[in-house]
């Protein structure tokens, strides 16, 4: 294998005046995202028609609301329109996905619904109000974009519509959340639903509204008045706090050396052999701001928002860029004392505009941990600092181990920060999550918030998977690792899915385990992508042949 | 007066419920959308129209005087004798069916809605011009081709009350709704939002997106859906007299615009007539947007639509002896990289490319008696088809800007020639200003030749309108 090159890597990162598919318009309170897919970008394998996307078109968008999170406290309101006349957006692009291979597909809808889950976070937790302006037909992917916002307007045109043709036309399902969204969400009766999601060209204003699947329907020449009215409004109604200055995120620049991917907080290291590879974060040091004026300050340069972004940025090159990892260990260099320092502060600086973000974006990264199909061991080792929110990192992982030294330097310890700041995304923090049936368990942690706590106490309390001292560790944790990396990956997909997220689900939950149980499934199945499957023969002269065996 | 003995028709219409049921709702609802949007300002007149009161020979055109809102609008069927199979795709000769399989639901439905939806769009956008018709018999001509495409709009909605329950019922309802050139409920089809206040346009009309019709219901004609196939039969003996209209109208503008380019020598609207170079014009105009109702050049739906049965090839019984169309592939010039690039496509992704061909070599045989016309008048000058790919809102070439001559351009460049090859505001006023009403039987406005027969059995100075 050859050493890392950076064009090798997928384009994550972006900036407005980058952008090809999307323009980003702030006035005021009002920010507007105007689609306007640009067909021949990306490549000669297929054409962007009628606003139809592919993953570097969602790399803009949640570049975008990440801009309008950290650059624009100003904005309270978000209106999404087409730029093109009669489609608002026809969904994925069916040839890129026929083009795709099966890991790709369920990267890219992976990629896609984060972007969604965060559209509903910029809402539910920035004040930031959505409104979709379907000012021409959302189909599939598209209309599930519009269900990701609070409010959905459909132009009233004869025409336009919304629609899921996913099942009838291709055979596979809306991927983003779409058949969750609507009966969960939008609470569309379920047999309404269940039409809707067979009829292709969809349902247009009238009946459209009567089943909840829009919120209002008005015709062309009311339309820019209404929806600028609908924006002022939820602008009015947004609790959003703008009394800060807006913080530039500049592009991260992380340098390639070798088997090496080096951020200045985050080191990536690969061992492609051993199908492996190590996550290091350094901690914020003992120089991190501790009051809100210092934060604001330092900017995108902050500890806690640099350094999630790199991790951000480095998870998602291990899940696109990098399949052959199937074992990622996690490592944290630094003070524990420095960590639940900045972790107090952030804490009590929480209602904080511009540190609110910085914790939501800490939320955002840590989940996106959680949904990545790696299996991860937290190596706790002495120098490292795996204290407050970077607990969060072992408690995430799906085993922790942790070297018990002889002078119990090597310690852990909870912040403020792990009480239930910190979210999964079924709602639960990482520590309930992790004692689900052990409400004292979860109560005593809790208790010992702020101290250090060494391996044989973290063991006992049930924080760390299994604390060894140094006889043991080194074999043992090299052990794990080459097991781990032995058995079949998908077996091991699945078996973490199933066991990271105990207890009651919610739409956001829901939504990643439907799409990771049916529409991966369908995905490999040949009625979509066999030689006669619906993906594979879209756009084709042949119409596709099922087997009408019913699995 | 029941139902059934208003309407004419072979369907059985006195025994089917469902569908007396659907028409007794429908059927007012049309009357005051064409009192409302039919012709404007000669309801109450007597003209003397063509009624298809039956299908046997001498049935379908039955002449005489009727008020246009008492038009018998019908329901007709071409007769089927045998047993019919499916004519081309996957299912070639399988039974062809009477019924709409359930799985072909949703695309036979948009078919039929995207058709009949151009029936009281082009009502619509005709609907002033009685009061500048340039005789008597254009007037009758122009409203005849009205209550026509008035019953085709009642033949599609036979096939969406017959076939489709409520969904058909209420797409039908939708198409009373929806209004020509409406900001807030166009029609489906942009050639259908166009206006048409002047009788140049209305001739180029019929000719050009009539024709378009015409190549679509011939299509939908060798369709495995029997009641579609007979459906669109039936329309086509209705539609040839649209194109009449239209083919006729061009070319009496043509020969007199020449007659008076020749005694003007070379200024014939300092006599009253309509200068080549704008007749030209108005070709490209409609022709362009005639291109564009076929549909995108490349297209997984024409494919699908042609693999399940439902749309076949012009002619495809007649002129095709391989139905399946599993091999082939037709070559389409596209746009790669910001050139023209000739692309090979499977042959059932362009049957739209096809249909559209077969259009062209149909309208450019007209062109060639036209110039005949001009030729024999001594004036010099040549009518031409525009290029394919100018002014196109539709397809691979939407999006990009191409010249006449079909070169890729800067939008400059295109807007030039847009001033050059199509009506430009004064082109049209100055058409407009020659359209006066002529009332006396047997006369004709200055701008057209006289027609040179009557209708039925009447002759060119019969009232064809009482005014």
């Amino acid at each position: 294998m050859q050493a890392i090159q950076s064009q090798e890597l997928t384009a994550f990162q972006t900036s407005p005046d980058q952008y090809r598919h999307w323009n980003l318009k702030v006035d005021g309170p009002v920010a507007r995202l105007t689609l306007n897919i640009q067909e021949e970008d990306d490549g000669p394998e297929y054409l962007l028609k009628q606003n139809s996307y592919d993953l570097f078109v969602d790399i803009e968008l949640a570049d975008a609301a990440q801009r309008l999170r950290f650059e624009h406290p100003e904005v309270k309101s978000l209106v999404f329109e087409s730029g093109i006349p009669r489609v608002f957006c026809a969904g994925a692009n069916i040839y890129m996905l026929g083009k795709s291979t099966h890991p790709f597909k369920v990267n890219f809808c992976k990629f896609t619904n984060e972007t969604r889950l965060g559209l509903e976070d910029l809402s539910e937790n920035s004040g930031v109000r959505t409104i979709a302006a379907l000012n021409g037909t959302a189909a599939g992917g598209g209309y599930e974009l519009a269900l990701a916002c609070d409010e959905i307007y459909l132009i009233d045109d004869g025409t336009s519509a919304v629609s899921f043709p996913e099942v009838p036309l291709l055979a596979v399902l809306p991927g983003t959340g779409g058949l969750t969204r609507l009966v969960d969400k939008r609470k569309v009766r379920r047999d309404r639903a269940d039409i809707f999601c067979t009829v292709a060209e969809g349902l247009k204003g009238k009946r459209a509204k009567q089943w909840g699947l829009i919120d209002d329907f008005f015709p062309r020449t009311k339309w820019d008045e209404k929806i600028e009215a609908a924006a002022q409004a939820g602008a009015a109604a947004s609790k959003r706090k703008s009394d800060w200055k807006g913080v530039a995120l500049p592009a991260l620049t992380p340098e390639y050396e070798g088997n090496r991917i080096r951020f200045e907080h985050v080191e990536v290291e690969l061992d492609h052999e051993a199908r492996s590879a190590s996550i290091t974060i350094n901690g914020p040091g003992a120089k991190a701001p501790t009051n809100a004026a210092d934060m604001h300050a330092a900017g995108a340069e902050f500890w806690a928002l640099k350094a999630f972004r790199e991790l951000d940025l480095a998870l998602l090159y291990l899940r696109m860029d990098l399949p052959g990892i199937n074992v990622v260990t996690l490592h944290t260099k630094g003070d524990v004392a420095d960590v639940l320092r900045l972790d107090a502060a952030l804490f009590e600086n929480r209602e904080d505009g511009f540190v609110r973000e910085v914790l939501l974006n800490m939320s955002r990264v840590l989940r996106r941990l959680d949904l990545t199909a790696k299996s991860f061991y937290a190596l706790i080792e002495p120098g490292s600092c795996f204290a407050g929110c970077l607990f969060e990192l072992a408690v995430a992982a799906d085993r922790s181990y942790m070297l018990v030294d002889d002078d119990e330097a090597n310690t852990i310890a909870l912040s403020p920060l792990n009480g239930g700041l910190l979210t999964m995304t079924h709602e639960k923090s990482r520590l309930e999550n992790r004692f689900y049936g052990e409400p004292e368990t979860l109560q005593a942690a809790l208790e010992s918030t702020g101290s250090a706590i060494s391996g044989e106490d973290a063991e006992e309390q049930g924080l760390v998977t299994m604390a060894l001292d140094d006889l043991d560790y080194e074999d043992e944790v090299r052990l794990a690792i080459e097991e781990r990396a032995s058995f079949s990956p998908d077996a091991l997909t699945g078996m973490e899915a199933s066991l990271r997220f105990p207890g009651a689900e919610n739409c956001d939950s829901k939504i990643f385990g439907r799409l990771s149980a049916w529409q991966n499934w369908i995905f490999q199945r040949p009625n979509a992508v066999g030689p006669k499957g619906a993906l594979t023969s879209y756009g084709q002269p042949t119409r596709p042949e099922f087997d009408f065996k019913r699995t | 007066m029941s139902l059934h003995d208003q309407i004419p028709n072979n369907v059985d219409l006195s025994h089917d419920r469902r569908l007396q049921k659907a028409l007794e709702s429908w059927q007012p609802k049309f009357l005051d959308w064409w009192r409302e949007m039919g012709p404007e300002g000669f309801q109450e007149k007597d003209v003397y129209l063509r009624t298809a009161v039956s299908v046997d020979k001498n049935g379908w055109a039955d002449y005489n005087y009727v008020k246009m809102p008492d038009y018998r609008w019908g329901i007709f069927l071409t007769p089927e004798e045998g047993e019919r199979k499916v004519g081309f795709g996957d299912m070639v000769n399988t039974d062809s069916f009477d019924e709409v399989p359930g799985e072909f639901r949703n695309s036979l439905r948009r078919l039929i809605v995207t058709q009949g939806d151009t029936e009281p769009g082009s009502v619509e956008q005709q609907r002033t011009l009685g009061s500048c018709a340039p005789s008597l018999y254009d007037m009758r001509n122009l409203f005849q081709v009205n209550v026509e495409e008035g019953r085709h709009l009642w033949a599609m909605v036979y096939l969406l009350h017959r076939f489709f329950g409520r969904d058909g019922r209420d797409e039908a309802d939708d198409m009373l709704e929806r209004r020509s050139g409406n900001a807030d409920k166009p029609r489906i089809l942009e050639a259908f939002n166009q206006p048409i206040d002047d009788w140049l346009s209305f001739f180029c009309f019929t000719m050009f997106v009539d024709r378009d019709g015409k190549f679509q219901l011939a299509t939908l004609a060798e369709s495995g859906f029997s009641p579609m196939r007979r459906s669109c039969r039936f329309m086509l003996t209705e539609e040839a007299h649209h194109l009449y209209v239209g083919d006729t109208g061009i070319q009496r503008v043509v020969k007199r615009s020449a007659e008076l380019t020749r005694e003007s020598g070379g200024d014939p609207y300092s006599l009253g007539g309509i200068p080549l170079e704008i007749v030209q014009k108005y070709i490209n105009y409609w022709v362009t947007y005639a291109m564009d109702l076929f549909g995108g050049e490349i297209s997984s739906n024409a494919a699908d639509f042609f693999a399940a049965g439902l749309k076949g090839r012009y002619n495809e019984a007649k002129k095709y002896t391989e139905h399946e169309v599993n091999s082939g592939e037709y070559e389409i010039p596209v746009v790669e990289g910001g050139k023209i690039v000739n692309r090979k496509v499977p042959m059932r992704n362009a049957m739209n490319e096809l249909l559209r061909d077969e259009y062209l070599a149909d309208s450019v045989s007209a062109l060639k008696r036209w110039n005949k016309i001009i030729a024999d008048e001594g004036v010099d000058f040549e009518l031409t088809q525009p290029n394919k790919r100018f002014h196109r809102h539709q397809g691979q070439y939407a999006g990009h800007f191409f010249n006449n001559d079909g070169d890729l351009v800067s939008e400059d460049e295109y807007k030039a020639c847009v001033a050059a090859a199509l009506p430009t505001k004064e082109d049209r006023d100055l058409v407009k200003s020659l359209m006066q009403q002529v009332t006396e039987p047997g006369k004709v406005a200055n701008w057209i030749a006289p027609p040179k027969k009557g209708i039925g059995d009447k002759d060119t100075d019969f009232e064809y309108v009482k005014l």
